[in-house]
């Protein structure tokens, strides 16, 4: 059980060649997209749904039925003409850990632009916009210069690949907000104001940007789609487990001998993932502590539950944690836990828009008990109060980063209570001195 | 980590950026940006105009860039929109800097990624040369802030200069990007590795190896 | 209709309530901070969560989700219960515990629902976020530390003022309110952003450690700084009025008032005439009451005596002067001080028939001579609201700065004569039209040719639904001028046929905007409580009662009829209006036909009914035609809306706001 290089979708993902369009075509970029379209916007629904393709930027949402919730109908503005529909493109890879978009960008923006059309045919769009990051200064140049390209080639805009539909697609660079990331913040952003999520409903795809039907998509789930159209639902459902389909591009990071970035099948297990593309964990096996496995926002895991674990969303979910970003941070004995999951804290502090009250409050209120957690300047009874403080947190925000805030601090004092006690008692005697 | 606050709005600002208006070629940019939304919602423009005003300033000064109070408001009467909205966006984002800033601005990534594989040490590095947050070193060169994950955590750990990134550091070799930038040269973005092309493992990829010569098509063995 | 269950009891909601709303229909209290029913819905406060089925597994802002058929919704849960507890403890862990030091205290909804819903103590232990105050004008007193985000004063200034001021800068727990480079907030309806805030952030500058709310009495009035009769609470202290708020009248003001209504009161203590004046030998010297009298009486004037009505009158008042002048066998009576003249023969056609609810309805509005931020701010509010449904809205005199766009066709009110096509399309499209005529627009044929339009507009229509739509409306200024045209207060060539008349005796019923030059050769007898350009122009001051001394009735520029209640005795020998009146008919030795108030009230009534029923007066549908050609270079009366009335130019606080808000004077900041 070994993904070949043949049915890796991103080729390129280490840029050893040009992105340009060229090559990109060479690789087969933008092949056969005017056969795609001409399928039908449903027919396209129909597949992604059959591939099983779950949303890349973390929570998982099968993609098909995402884009199936664009009204057929286009609701009327105030003046009784239809409103338009748009395709947001979430390529603000914010989430720690994460760094998988990137590549996708720099080095194969042209499946993007070829997902985004493909993708804003099926839903009815007039036009996507690619809401990138802002420190991806250097990606966003690629993707500026790659879109003169896709249109100069006739491949976007009026007649995008001579199929007869129009659609544009623009670049949007964010600013500096992990926010903006969750799909209603980065609406408003994009509208030029301040990242903070809406409430929901009403949801994007009833009254998104610029109050018109809007799907938000991750990059990685809109780049996949054009060669799951073009091999087929059955060949990218043929990879991972049962719910788990398809490939992935998997983020290794912390003490693994190689850290990389790898399009791997789902499911794979930690252990061989970590094997074949990371030369293993530094120290070997036994040196490994615990696991962030999907990006900052899930519980870590410890190692024993980790190492054979399937990595794909319900395997995660079993060992009490998630898939998300499938943003593997990997933790050796020399990890300072405490610290590593305070500093997590710290940014979730450091991000908070400032909203909602739990988020504005808490998170600033966790992270300084934290700090005091990492030093054992605390009573033993603060671990419980911190846990109910992650509790209060949780599940009472506008948007998932309260929770996200709270599930990295509930998973250390899950998993490593003792330790933090043990600080606490260490700390006593040299504070009586 | 610090606290940001605007620049207070006094005589001698008003003085220097009163006439705040942009050059010609940034007035082209600005007119392309507009085009990028639809009509009646040239208010979306403000993010990337603000970094436009922003990299304007930066060229006039030789720095990375910021935004002085009357240069917020250009930008807000430009899009005709409330000047309060315009500072709400400027301080909600962290890219905008609204304090004066070095030439270069050092933006060390310390979440927890790039702190277990040793941002503590580039951090110590900076130090070292007197860089400290909210803060321009005496010779003009060096502004410097710990940031949050910049998504280069398969590189870690990772410096933001201005508009580059290096990746896979360690003090021996940020020195010698340090270094290279305040000799005025050019130092190579991206991983500072030896062995490495971008973020495959280290030595060589384990994956797709034949597209490291050629652009290799895969379509053939489908 | 959708029915819901909230804590087990079945009910049917209005279709589109929120969840928020059923609990409440259910006789339920959901505790709120950035909830508000004009505002629109933040729901970042949390402090409304409830549990819903069906749902996520988790509490649910109440205020944010619509009510759907079939819910269950529980108020009572252990779920909701923690909920509670936590919000408030969030609340709470940054707040400052200065609630001794607070001028909220008592009034403070952080306070009530801490003590409502939150846990009884806090586990805290880290040092508490401070927060530097911000400058925002000599209104409102900002203590920001005790800010809890709710943006309540944000969405305000944007959404109902329409000016925006106020925002949160940074993020997370660094976001700070605050107004543009900690400017004043400048526009006429800044201090309601007071009333608004939950906590002790905003609080009111002028009041500042003046009182705690329990040691106020609070009387039911009515605001008389402008035509629109906003509906007040006055907070009195003894024989001081400390403060003015606003009631909630739907029809009226909804929540708010000008910051004039709620700032001039301080003004109600200075300069005050409190004993009656004689003028001699060019001097006015203090008098008593008979002295002042016999001085009256020995003139005999007989018919000879005339009574110009002030802006802020109450009906009382001009009625028993029309009495006593009755029994003296005048009529020459008039409350357009300034001069103006036109017909009045209609009240339809001088009324703001379409209402202040009406007016948000109307779907193109044409406004002469009106510049209603500050000749009516509250109509103003109403105006933008309208907008923002999508009305169009164009404008003739001269252009100034609206909170709602619009277009203005031109200074001259000669523009009426041939309004350009594109507005006579947008007028004549419309479903809803109306035509505001302010002020300055009914002077100069701007009312007839505003009637004009009326007709051919057919501002007068049925609707769909069957209701009739009256769109022609005059926006007045004083709170006296309906009740003075129902009392006939009006002469047709206005006061210049009482200056014509040569009268021995004018009875300046408080008014102090009248050029008494044109009264050289009369005894002007001067009935107020200001020492202002009335008085000084008078050869007797007989000192009475101002609008929070008395009972009194009063008609708003729609034609409502309400009824304002006495707070706190007038100051010295002053007495209360209609009894000076009264007492003036005992020394002309004529009967008025009654001794007290209510009868006043009951004969008042009798002869006007409409005076005699709180609401809107009804002046038929029917205008005149109008017609004729109206030119002339509108001006508009305003030069300072803080310093519009005697009360508010002795008020301190206006006098602050004019200087530093509109004259831009730099104020030092007074040390706190």
């Amino acid at each position: 059980m070994a993904l070949a290089d043949k049915d890796r979708i991103f080729t390129n993902l280490y840029g050893f060649q040009p992105w340009n369009l060229k090559e990109a075509m060479a690789r087969g970029a933008w092949d056969g997209t005017k056969d795609i379209l001409a399928k039908g916007k449903e027919a396209i629904i129909e597949e992604m749904k059959a591939s099983g393709l779950r949303g890349r930027g973390g929570a998982g949402f099968p993609t098909g039925l995402k884009w199936s919730f664009m009204p057929k109908q286009a609701p009327l503005d105030q003046n009784g003409n239809p409103k338009p529909s748009f395709l947001v493109i979430n390529a603000d890879e914010s989430e720690p850990g994460s760094c998988k978009d990137r590549e996708i960008m720099r080095h194969d923006p042209h499946l993007l632009f070829e997902g985004a059309l493909v993708a804003g045919f099926a839903m009815g769009a007039r036009a996507a916009y690619i809401y990138i990051r802002g420190e991806y200064i250097r990606e966003a140049e690629v993707l500026f210069a790659a879109r003169e390209e896709a249109y100069a080639a006739g491949l976007l805009g009026k007649n995008a690949c001579g199929s007869g539909y129009d659609f544009d697609v623009f670049v949007h660079r964010g600013a500096g907000a992990y926010i903006c990331g969750e799909e209603t913040a980065m609406i408003e952003s994009l509208e030029g104001k301040k990242g903070q999520p809406r409430l929901k409903p009403p949801f994007p795809a009833g009254a998104g940007l610029y109050g018109c039907p809007t799907t938000v998509n991750n990059v990685e789930s809109i780049a996949v789609a054009p060669t799951i159209m073009r091999r087929g639902a059955a060949w990218f459902s043929s990879f991972g487990n049962e719910n788990n389909r398809g490939t992935k591009l998997f983020q290794i990071s912390g003490h693994v001998d190689k850290p990389c970035v790898v399009e791997e099948e789902m499911s794979i297990s930690f252990r061989e993932l970590i094997e074949k593309h990371c030369g293993g964990i530094r120290g070997g096996w036994d040196n490994l502590l615990a696991v962030i496995p999907g990006g900052s926002s899930v519980p870590l895991v410890p190692a024993k539950d980790i190492i054979d674990c399937a990595m794909d969303y319900d395997g995660l979910k079993a060992v009490g944690s998630g898939l998300g970003t499938a943003a593997i941070i990997v933790m050796d004995k020399s990890t300072d836990i405490v610290r590593a999951i305070s500093r997590i804290s710290y940014f979730y502090k450091h991000e908070s828009c400032g909203q909602c009250t739990p988020c504005r409050e808490g998170t600033g209120w966790m992270w300084r008990v934290m700090e005091r957690l990492r030093t054992g300047n605390a009573s033993v009874e603060e671990i419980d109060m911190l846990f109910q403080v992650t509790k209060q947190v949780e599940g009472h925000t506008i948007c998932a980063l309260g929770d996200a805030a709270a599930w990295p601090i509930q998973g250390l004092i899950r998993h490593f209570r003792p330790e933090l006690e043990r600080r606490i008692a260490e700390h006593m005697p040299e504070a009586a001195e | 980590m610090a606290d940001r606050y605007i620049e207070p709005d006094t005589p001698e600002l008003r003085a220097r950026w009163g006439n705040f208006a942009w050059t010609p070629e940034n007035a082209d940019k600005a007119k392309d940006v507009l085009s990028r939304y639809p009509e009646g919602r040239q208010r979306s423009a403000v993010m990337p105009l603000l970094d436009l005003a922003q990299r304007q300033v930066g060229a006039e000064e030789n720095t990375q860039g910021w935004l002085p109070i009357p240069v917020m408001e250009y930008v807000a009467a430009y899009l005709d929109m409330p000047i309060i909205r315009v500072v709400e966006v400027a301080t909600f984002y962290t890219m905008y800097n609204i304090a004066p800033i070095g030439r270069f601005h050092v933006q060390v990534c310390g979440t927890t990624p790039c702190m277990l594989r040793g941002s503590d040490d580039i951090i110590s590095a900076c130090k070292k040369r007197g860089m400290k947050a909210g803060h321009i070193t005496a010779d003009g060169l060096w502004s410097f802030t710990e940031v949050e994950c910049m998504g280069n955590c398969a590189s870690a750990p990772m410096v933001q200069i201005n508009d580059d990134n290096y990746e896979d550091l360690n003090v021996e070799n940020f020195d010698k990007v340090l270094d290279a930038l305040a000799r005025g040269e050019t130092p190579k973005a991206g991983t500072q590795d030896p062995n490495r092309h971008t973020v495959e493992p280290t030595g060589g990829p384990t994956t797709l190896t034949a597209m490291v010569s050629e652009n290799h098509d895969y379509r053939g063995e489908w | 209709m959708p029915k819901v269950k909230v804590d087990g009891v079945e009910l049917e909601v209005p279709a589109g309530a929120t969840v928020l709303q059923a609990c409440e229909l259910a006789g339920k209290e959901i505790p709120r901070f950035c909830y508000h029913e004009r505002l629109s819905i933040a729901g970042n406060c949390r402090m409304c969560l409830v549990e819903v089925k069906p749902g996520p597994p988790k509490p649910q802002a109440s205020c944010a989700l619509p009510a759907a058929e079939g819910q269950e919704i529980r108020t009572d849960s252990e779920m909701v219960k923690k909920a509670r507890e936590g919000v408030m403890e969030f609340l709470l862990i940054n707040h400052p515990l200065d609630c001794p030091i607070c001028d909220q205290g008592g009034e403070c909804d952080l306070q009530d629902q801490s003590v409502a819903y939150g846990r009884g103590g806090s586990r805290y232990d880290e040092n508490k976020r401070a927060v530097t105050s911000k400058n925002m004008g000599p209104l409102i007193k900002t203590t920001m530390t005790r800010c809890i985000h709710c943006t309540r004063c944000v969405r305000f200034s944007e959404e109902i003022a329409g000016v925006d001021e106020i925002g949160a800068i940074y993020r997370g727990e660094n976001m700070q309110i605050t107004t543009y480079l900690e400017k004043a907030a400048t526009h006429e309806m800044s201090a309601n952003v007071i009333d608004l805030c939950p906590v002790g952030a905003l609080t009111s500058r002028p009041y500042a450690f003046e009182a705690r709310p329990w040691e106020l009495k609070k009387t039911l009035g009515i605001d008389v700084s402008d035509a629109t009769g906003a509906n007040i609470r006055i907070d009195s202290r003894g024989r001081e009025v400390l403060r003015v708020l606003p009631r909630i009248n739907d029809d009226v003001n909804e929540e708010w008032i000008s910051d004039k209504a709620r700032y001039q009161v301080d003004g109600l203590t200075k300069r005050r005439l409190d004993k009656p004046f004689l003028r001699k030998d060019g001097k006015l010297v203090p008098v008593s009451w008979q002295e002042a009298f016999s001085a009256i009486a020995t003139l005999n004037p007989g018919n000879s005596i005339a009574a110009v009505a002030g802006d802020m009158v109450d009906c009382e008042t001009m009625f028993a002067a029309k009495k006593l002048l009755g029994a003296l066998g005048s009529s020459l009576l008039e409350g357009r001080q300034t001069g103006m003249d036109y017909d009045c023969s209609s009240l339809a056609a001088v009324n703001f028939n379409s209402g202040f609810n009406g007016i948000e309805t109307a779907d193109a509005i044409l406004i002469v001579g009106s510049q209603v931020r500050t000749e009516a701010p509250l109509v103003n509010v109403r105006l933008r609201k309208a907008v923002k449904r999508g009305a169009k809205v164009f404008l003739v005199g001269p252009a100034w700065e609206t909170t709602f766009g619009g277009e203005f066709l031109g200074e001259d009110l000669s523009v009426l004569n041939q309004l350009p096509q594109h507005v006579w399309d947008a007028l004549s499209g419309a479903k809803r039209p109306a035509v505001i005529v302010g002020g300055a627009g009914l002077g100069r044929g701007g009312l007839e040719a505003s009637l004009s339009i009326a007709g051919q507009l057919k501002l007068v229509r049925e609707l769909e639904d069957g209701s009739t739509w009256n769109g022609f409306n005059v926006l007045h200024l004083s709170a006296a001028r309906m009740g003075g045209l129902m009392l006939g207060y009006a002469q047709k060539g206005g006061i210049a046929d009482l200056a014509a008349a040569a009268p021995k005796v004018v009875l300046a019923l408080g008014a102090d905007e009248v050029d008494f030059t044109k009264f050289a050769n009369s005894m002007v007898v001067y009935i107020g409580h200001h020492g202002d350009k009335g008085a000084h122009a008078a050869d007797v001051v007989l000192p009475a009662a101002a609008y929070t001394e008395k009972n009194g009735t009063y008609v708003n520029t729609e034609g409502r009829v309400q009824l304002s209640d006495k707070a706190v005795f007038a100051p010295g020998d002053a007495r209360e209006d209609w009894t000076i009146l009264r007492a003036m008919a005992d020394a002309f030795g004529v009967s008025v036909g009654f001794d007290s108030f209510e009868e006043l009230r009951a004969a008042m009534a009798a002869e006007v009914p409409a005076l005699g029923v709180e609401g809107l007066a009804d002046y038929g549908q029917d205008l005149p035609a109008g017609g004729g050609s109206a030119s002339g270079v509108i001006a508009y009366p305003i030069k300072d809306f803080y310093l519009t009335n005697p009360i508010a130019r002795a008020s301190a606080v206006m006098q602050q706001c004019s200087a530093e808000l509109l004259h831009g004077e730099e104020i030092a900041e007074a040390a706190e």
